[in-house]
C-alpha cells in the first residue's frame, strides 16, 4: 500500500515536471497567456469596484469584504483549473481515444488523467489570485486569530476540491455523452463567476439551494460569516469538510461512468 | 450587385452550418437561463441596498440583461471565428488568397453569418421564456414602437462595429505566429469597455463618459438601451451616430490594415 501511494505521487510529480518543461519550450507565448490571464481577471475586480462605490454595500458586505470573498474563490477556482484540467478536458481525452491507452497502463486512470493535463498555464490566474488575495486581506476588516487563519485554509482547500469534483462529475457524465455539456459550466464557470458575492445576497431560496443541492456555502458563505465575525458560530469555520459529501458523490458516479465506458471508437 | 453574390454565397454556407448545432444550443439555452437569473438577482441586491444611487429603471436593467443573454453570441469578441484563425496557423489562408475575392469581405461575410444563425437559434426560446417569466424579473415589452424599430436597426449597426472589430484580431494573427496571449487581453479589455461585465450606466460619471465615444459602446450598449428607453432623445441620437461613424471608421481600417498584411504575408508550413 505504503510503496503504491509513494509511486504514484512520484509519477504524478513527474507529470507535473513535463508539463513544465513542454509548456517552458515556447517561453514568449508563455509570458503572454500568464500576463493575458493576469490581465484578464482584473475585469472582474474593477466591476466589483465600480458597483460597490456606486452602492456603499450589498447586504451589508463592503468592497473589502467582497473582495476577500472573491479573491478566495478565484483561488479555488485556478487551483482547480490547474490541478483538474484533466477533468475539465475530459471529453477531448475520450474522443481522441487518449483515455484507451491510460486504461491500458497499470496505473490509477484519475491519476493519469490529472497528471497529463496539469495547466501549467493557469499560473496567471493564480498568481492574480494570489496578489488579490493579499489585497483582499489588506482591506478587509478581519479580526485575525488562529482559528480564523485555519478557516481562510480549509475555505482554500475546500473550494479547490468542491470545483475539482464538479469538473469530475462532467467527465463522469461524459462516458455517456461523449461530448462535453455545457450545462454544466453553470457549477463551475458560474459559481466562479457569481461566486464573488456571498452566496445570500442571492437571496435566501438561492441560498438553500446553493447549500442543500450544490454546496457552494459550505466553503463560502458559511465560514465567511465566522470569518467576517458575523456570527459566534466557530463550527461554521468546519463546515469546508462537508465537500467530503460531494467528492463521495462525484466518486461513485465516476465508477458507475466506467463501467460504462465503451471508447470513443477512435 | 453581382461582385456581391458570392460574399451572400459564403453568408448562406455559414448561416446553414450554425443551424446544425440544434441540441448544443438547447443545451446552451438553459445554461444562459440560469445566468440571466442570476444576474437580475446581482442586481437587484445592489438595487435593495440603495436604491437612490441604481442608475437606471430596474426593468430596464432586466431587458438589457436578457436581450445580452438572447445575442451574446452576436455580440461575443471571444467566440471569434476560429476556423479564420486557423487557417492562418496552419498555411490555410494560402488557398483563400488564391480565391478572387477579397479576404477581408469574405471573413466578413462568413462571421457576420455564423454570428446571426447562433444568435437565431438561442434568441427565440430564450426571449420566450424571458417574457413567461414570474416577477419582477420578467423581461417587458419595448418602451414603444419606434424604440423597437430603432432597436432593430442598431442590433445589426452593433453587430456590424463587432465584427469590423474582431476583424482586427484576425488581422494581428498576420503578424504573430502566437496571437492567443494578444487575444485574450483584446477581448477582455473589451468586455469590459463594453459594458459586458457591468452596464455602462453603472460606472462612475466621467469613465461613463468616455466610454461612451468610444466604439465599443455602440456594440449592444446602444441598442439594448434604446429597447427599454433607456437611451432616449438626444442622448440616444449622439449614440447612434457614433455607432455609424465607428462601424464606417473601423471597416476602413480594417481595411487597410488587411491590405498592408497581405503584401507580407508568409504563410507557415505546408
Amino acid at each position: 500500500m505504503y510503496t503504491k501511494l509513494k509511486d504514484a505521487v512520484r509519477l504524478y510529480f513527474h507529470y507535473i515536471a513535463i508539463a513544465l518543461r513542454s509548456t517552458m519550450q515556447y517561453k514568449v507565448s508563455f509570458i503572454l497567456m500568464v500576463t493575458g490571464r493576469f490581465l484578464v481577471s482584473f475585469n472582474g475586480i474593477l466591476g466589483v469596484y465600480f458597483m460597490l462605490s456606486r452602492f456603499g454595500h450589498v447586504k451589508g458586505y463592503t468592497f473589502g469584504e467582497v473582495l476577500l470573498c472573491f479573491s478566495i474563490i478565484q483561488m479555488d477556482f485556478a487551483l482547480a483549473e490547474c490541478i483538474g484540467g484533466g477533468f475539465a478536458m475530459f471529453s477531448g481525452i475520450v474522443r481522441q481515444g487518449e483515455f484507451d491507452r491510460i486504461l491500458l497502463r497499470p496505473h490509477s486512470a484519475v491519476l493519469q488523467v490529472l497528471g497529463s493535463k496539469f495547466r501549467i498555464d493557469r499560473i496567471g490566474l493564480i498568481l492574480q489570485a494570489l496578489a488579490m488575495f493579499l489585497y483582499g486581506i489588506a482591506v478587509s476588516p478581519v479580526d485575525w486569530t488562529m482559528g480564523r487563519a485555519m478557516t481562510v485554509f480549509l475555505m482554500l482547500a475546500g473550494g479547490t476540491v468542491l470545483f475539482i469534483s464538479f469538473f469530475w462529475l462532467r467527465a463522469a457524465f461524459t462516458f455517456f455523452t461523449l461530448e462535453g455539456i455545457e450545462a454544466f459550466n453553470i457549477l463551475t464557470y458560474g459559481a466562479k463567476e457569481h461566486g464573488k458575492y456571498p452566496v445570500d445576497i442571492y437571496g435566501k431560496k438561492m441560498l438553500k439551494v446553493c447549500t442543500y443541492i450544490i454546496p457552494y456555502t459550505l466553503i463560502q458563505y458559511y465560514p465567511l460569516q465566522y470569518l467576517l465575525g458575523r456570527t459566534d458560530r466557530w463550527y461554521y469555520g468546519l463546515y469546508p469538510f462537508g465537500v467530503a459529501g460531494t467528492v463521495l458523490v462525484c466518486y461513485i458516479a465516476w465508477r458507475i461512468g466506467m463501467r460504462h465506458y465503451q471508447s470513443a471508437g477512435s | 450587385m453581382r461582385e456581391y453574390g458570392k460574399y451572400f454565397s459564403f453568408f448562406r454556407l455559414r448561416f446553414n452550418m450554425g443551424l446544425q448545432y440544434r441540441a448544443a444550443a438547447l443545451s446552451g439555452v438553459v445554461t444562459q437561463i440560469l445566468w440571466g437569473l442570476i444576474e437580475c438577482l446581482t442586481f437587484r441586491a445592489f438595487q435593495q441596498a440603495d436604491p437612490s444611487a441604481y442608475p437606471m429603471a430596474f426593468s430596464a436593467t432586466v431587458s438589457y440583461i436578457w436581450l445580452r443573454e438572447a445575442f451574446f453570441s452576436a455580440f461575443s469578441t471571444w467566440q471569434t471565428d476560429g476556423e479564420v484563425f486557423d487557417s492562418i496557423m496552419d498555411g490555410g489562408i494560402a488557398y483563400e488568397l488564391c480565391r478572387p475575392v477579397s479576404i477581408y469581405n469574405m471573413w466578413f461575410a462568413r462571421t457576420v453569418a455564423s454570428r446571426i444563425s447562433m444568435a437565431a437559434l438561442r434568441s427565440i426560446p430564450l426571449l420566450m421564456v424571458a417574457f413567461l417569466l414570474p416577477g419582477p424579473f420578467r423581461m417587458t415589452l419595448p418602451a414603444g414602437p419606434q424604440y423597437f424599430v430603432l432597436f432593430v436597426i442598431t442590433l445589426f449597426l452593433g453587430l456590424g462595429v463587432t465584427v469590423a472589430f474582431c476583424m482586427f484580431t484576425y488581422i494581428l494573427a498576420f503578424f504573430t505566429i502566437s496571437p492567443q496571449g494578444l487575444r485574450m487581453m483584446f477581448t477582455s479589455m473589451v468586455e469590459f469597455l463594453s459594458g459586458a461585465i457591468i452596464p455602462l450606466p453603472f460606472m462612475p460619471g466621467g469613465v461613463r463618459m468616455f466610454l461612451e465615444l468610444l466604439p465599443f459602446a455602440g456594440m449592444f450598449n446602444v441598442p439594448l438601451r434604446i429597447y427599454s428607453g433607456d437611451l432616449s432623445g438626444a442622448e440616444m441620437l449622439r449614440g447612434i451616430g457614433l455607432q455609424c461613424f465607428w462601424f464606417v471608421t473601423l471597416l476602413a481600417l480594417g481595411k487597410a490594415l488587411c491590405r498592408a498584411a497581405e503584401r507580407k504575408v508568409v504563410v507557415q508550413g505546408g
